[in-house]
């Protein structure tokens, strides 16, 4: 019962925190009953993000005393990870994207599955398909603590105002203005189609909107075939784009050289060269870092457009936390990672979003990433996770090979739908069958 | 070896310790365990655990025979990971060499020898990680920020001007269509009527200087007229001269009487242009291709066409150094009495080079050449720095397909187990032949 009071100071303590809007927190009387223990937590998170992220965590030492080490991870959190979970020396937190990897752990025995609390915690605060992403075999093993939105086109409002237009709703009106875009000389859009991830994110988009959540379901789980007629469609939608040299900026051979960053800088940057770059929000971080743009005054950003009178739908991504041990100190920390109180520390910082309904929306730090939020808490149930990150990582996550290099293939020649999905499906046979 | 040379040595005290030292092995076993325990934990187990782990499934548990060979040699990303390192070992080590012996040569000859070595040894010192990404910014499409693009882009740009209106077209429903020789009219006009083009597909902000509101011209029964404009405007109608639309100056336009161009004509900077002196007859109008040619952007060096080579000249920019010094290192050692016989027996400096200096010098080439055949054949940083993501799979070589398929693709060691077998046996040769050679210049 002793963690029951910690968690109620420590809601209590954030509480305060909150309504008066000072950085201390006064420690309850139960708070440091942690002192001594050491929890430490893998995440993707490095640079900026890994400073924000060390701030949440300061506040969980803060309220109980414990001490918590944090290991950047980078984009090898896979490896890294894996490789301490069989050396036998496994953290005891985890923040891992990819939903397949926590499945093979889940299934390997190496994941602890939540306590009771954090069940509680994930039913109360989000919509239900993010706890359905962290349960496997009928146990919750996952706490979706970061998310991204990844159904946003961001436009130059200047190419806009260049030609009067508003921000389209429907493919059809995308495809309107993204032809008006191509009178003034720009492209339309510009893909970073040196990095796969970027393509599959677009077919995903389209996907989801052409065939809907239960095709996306069953394809995302190979039990439909990528030779289905509804892969073909979205992919023949896709081409519509895709195959207008004009609407691409380069063509489909120049954006097979882009890569993301540059993408967004071809639309944002001192020459721009196209009006639209479609990715998740982490486009804003890029616009902000890499360009002279202003987010939300030079550069907007609309939701995917809708495609033959789909609902509202998000792609989204996500890291879920997931643990490793089960001592106290983990534990309570999975508590923590699941209450609203440490995405708020992160949503106060910036370049955060959280599938976390609880967190009101003025804990955000700007309007662009309060708009971000409230497109993926009102998808609600429409929201799909990233269906490259659900695959196994031989077919949706590797450079140069499976959906990755079968999708750059029909940007290089979008007109061969049959050559694509006969390629998408073979590597995705190879890849699941194992 | 040193037995044999000391037939004439005491005869070790039967069970005592031998007085002579380094005659016994078992004396000598306890110099030799420290370093032995070291090679065997650091080479001797990881070779004969991957060689196990390589007859293993994905888990590690099941035993697969050679399956994990099959797949690997049907797999055809595999495939073409092999035929690149074949284009690599036949092409690298060759030109590297061949590169090293001339520039040693030469550099034994100029004055400031010593810090011209320096400078071609100098991208030894960074590592490849570092030269790689040098490389990819070198080789980027986009003349802005690829130095070899801005150049060909810049001497190409010496020898023919860049067009006015790259990218510049016709809207749809207007009467043209692209021909090799422009954008040609489908229909016919006669003197004395007057012919409206609308483009699209131009900023309208780098419309030149001097451009001014385009009108149609008004008729005249002798001379066919017309106008050329930028139709794009806010809230503009296509096809429709609206206020605010300029005309594009300096505009070619033909016209075209049966194939045969019967006028020539440029446009005014309000986009009108008029052919005053046409003989009676239809007539159709053409912009020619030359105002509208997209500019030479330079070549894709990165696409699938060039990458194997483009990488090859970045690992050969390294390498060179490597060369230079070891061949100039084995050309001080040549005996300088046999370069001055040749040369007092009347022979020509090519003559010295080809007949002594090479054959002199054989054996250090040998011993670069396959040292730098080695090297090749584990290539891996530069190939993933370099190549885009797009293009991974056709630069593809054996050591990073081994470290994609082991931790990069879902991590199957076992495959990668075997790959690394696989590269372990191409490698094996080399070696050899380097350590056999090593031993026979020391005997």
């Amino acid at each position: 019962m002793r963690r029951l009071k910690v968690t109620a100071a420590l809601a209590a303590a954030l509480g305060a925190v909150t309504a008066c809007g000072a950085g201390t927190t006064a420690p309850g009387a139960d708070s440091r009953s942690l002192s001594g223990q050491v929890v430490e937590v893998i995440g993707p998170w490095t640079g900026d993000e890994q400073l924000r992220f060390e701030q949440v965590l300061d506040e969980f030492e803060k309220s109980t005393g414990a001490e918590v080490r944090y290991t950047p991870a980078g984009d090898e959190l896979p490896t890294v990870l894996q490789t301490r979970v069989q050396g036998g020396t496994p953290p005891n937190v985890a923040l891992v994207a990819q939903p397949g990897l926590v499945e093979q752990l889940a299934g390997a025995g190496s994941l602890k599955v939540v306590s009771p609390e954090v069940e509680k915690a994930v039913t109360e605060h989000n919509a239900g398909v993010w706890k359905r992403l962290g349960t496997f075999d009928g146990k919750l093993y996952g706490v979706h603590f970061k998310s991204a939105n990844k159904s946003t086109v961001w436009y130059s409002t200047e190419a806009f105002d260049a030609i009067g237009a508003e921000p389209p709703r429907t493919w059809e009106d995308f495809l309107k203005v993204g032809r008006a875009v191509v009178d003034t000389g720009q492209a339309a859009v510009s893909v970073g189609g040196a990095d796969g991830w970027t393509l599959t994110d677009w077919f995903e988009n389209v996907y989801l909107r052409t065939a809907g959540p239960d095709n996306y379901d069953k394809l995302a789980k190979h039990e439909i075939p990528w030779t289905d007629p509804s892969v073909r469609e979205a992919l023949e939608t896709l081409g519509e784009l895709f195959g207008d040299p004009r609407l691409v900026e380069g063509g489909g051979a120049g954006a097979l050289q882009t890569e993301f960053p540059q993408s967004v800088i071809t639309v944002f940057g001192d020459e721009p060269k196209a009006a639209m770059v479609f990715e998740a929000d982490f486009v804003a971080s890029v616009i902000t870092t890499s360009t002279k743009a202003k987010v939300g005054e030079d550069a907007k950003f609309f939701k995917f457009p809708s495609i033959g009178g789909s609902q509202d739908a998000v792609v989204a991504g996500g890291d879920m936390a997931v643990q490793l041990k089960d001592d106290q100190a983990t534990t309570e920390l999975m508590e923590f990672l699941a209450s609203p109180d440490s995405g708020r520390v992160w949503a106060k910082l910036g370049g955060f979003l959280s599938p976390n309904k609880s967190i009101p929306a003025d804990a955000y730090a700007d309007d662009v990433t309060r708009e971000l939020v409230k497109q993926l808490v009102d998808a609600g149930d429409n929201v799909r996770f990233d269906m490259s990150d659900l695959a196994p990582a031989a077919f949706g996550g590797t450079k140069g090979a499976g959906e990755w290099k079968a999708l750059q293939d029909f940007l290089a020649n979008p007109r061969d739908v049959d050559a694509a999905v006969q390629r998408l499906e073979s590597e995705a046979a190879k890849a699941f069958g194992r | 070896m040193t037995t044999t040379r000391s037939p004439a040595g005491p005869r070790p005290r039967a069970g005592g310790v031998d007085p002579t030292p380094g005659r016994s092995p078992r004396q000598a076993l306890p110099f030799l365990l420290p370093a032995l325990v070291v090679l065997a934990a650091l080479v001797l187990y990881p070779l004969v655990y991957s060689l196990i782990r390589s007859f293993f499934d994905r888990a590690g548990t099941g035993f697969v025979g050679i399956g994990n060979y099959v797949d690997l040699f049907t797999d055809p990303r595999t495939l073409t990971a092999f035929k690149n390192n074949v284009i690599w070992v036949v092409v690298a080590p060759a030109v590297v060499t061949g590169l090293g012996l001339i520039f040693a040569v030469l550099t034994e000859r100029i004055r400031w020898a010593t810090a011209f070595r320096l400078v071609l040894f100098m991208p030894m010192a960074i590592s490849l990680f570092a030269s790689g990404i040098i490389f990819r910014l070198v080789y980027e499409e986009d003349p802005a920020r690829g130095v070899v693009n801005a150049v060909s882009v810049g001497v190409h740009d010496l020898f023919s001007a860049p067009s006015p209106y790259p990218k510049a077209q016709p809207r749809d429903g207007v009467p043209f269509t692209a021909a090799e020789e422009g954008f040609t009219s489908t229909r016919t006009y006669a003197p004395g009527s007057s012919v409206v083009v609308p483009l699209a597909g131009f900023p309208p902000n780098r419309l030149p200087e001097g451009a001014s509101r385009a009108s149609e011209p008004a008729v005249d029964a002798r001379e066919l007229r017309g106008v050329v404009w930028l139709d794009v405007s806010v809230g503009g109608v296509a096809g429709a001269l609206d206020n605010g639309e300029r005309g594009l100056p300096g505009l070619a336009v033909e016209a075209v009487r049966d194939g045969q161009v019967a006028g020539r004509a440029t446009t005014g900077n309000d986009g009108r242009f008029t052919f005053p002196d046409l003989a009676d007859g239809q007539y159709s109008v053409r912009l020619a291709a030359a105002n509208f040619t997209l500019p030479f952007r330079g070549l894709t060096w990165l696409g699938s066409t060039f990458i194997t080579p483009v990488i090859i000249s970045s690992w050969i920019w390294i390498m060179t150094g490597f060369a230079i010094t070891f061949i100039a290192a084995g050309l001080a050692a040549i005996p300088r009495d046999a370069l001055e016989a040749a040369r007092v027996d009347g022979a020509t400096e090519g003559q010295v080079f080809r007949r002594v200096t090479v054959p002199l010098l054989s054996p250090v080439l040998l011993v670069v050449f396959v040292t730098l055949v080695i090297n090749v054949l584990k290539i891996f940083e530069l190939v993933f720095v370099i190549a885009p993501g797009s293009v991974q799979e056709e630069a593809n070589v054996l050591a990073l397909q081994m470290w994609q398929v082991s931790f990069g693709a879902g991590g199957d060691q076992g495959v990668g187990s075997a790959l690394a077998v696989v590269l372990f046996l191409l490698v094996a040769p080399a070696m050899l032949f380097n350590i056999r050679r090593f031993r026979r210049e020391r005997s």
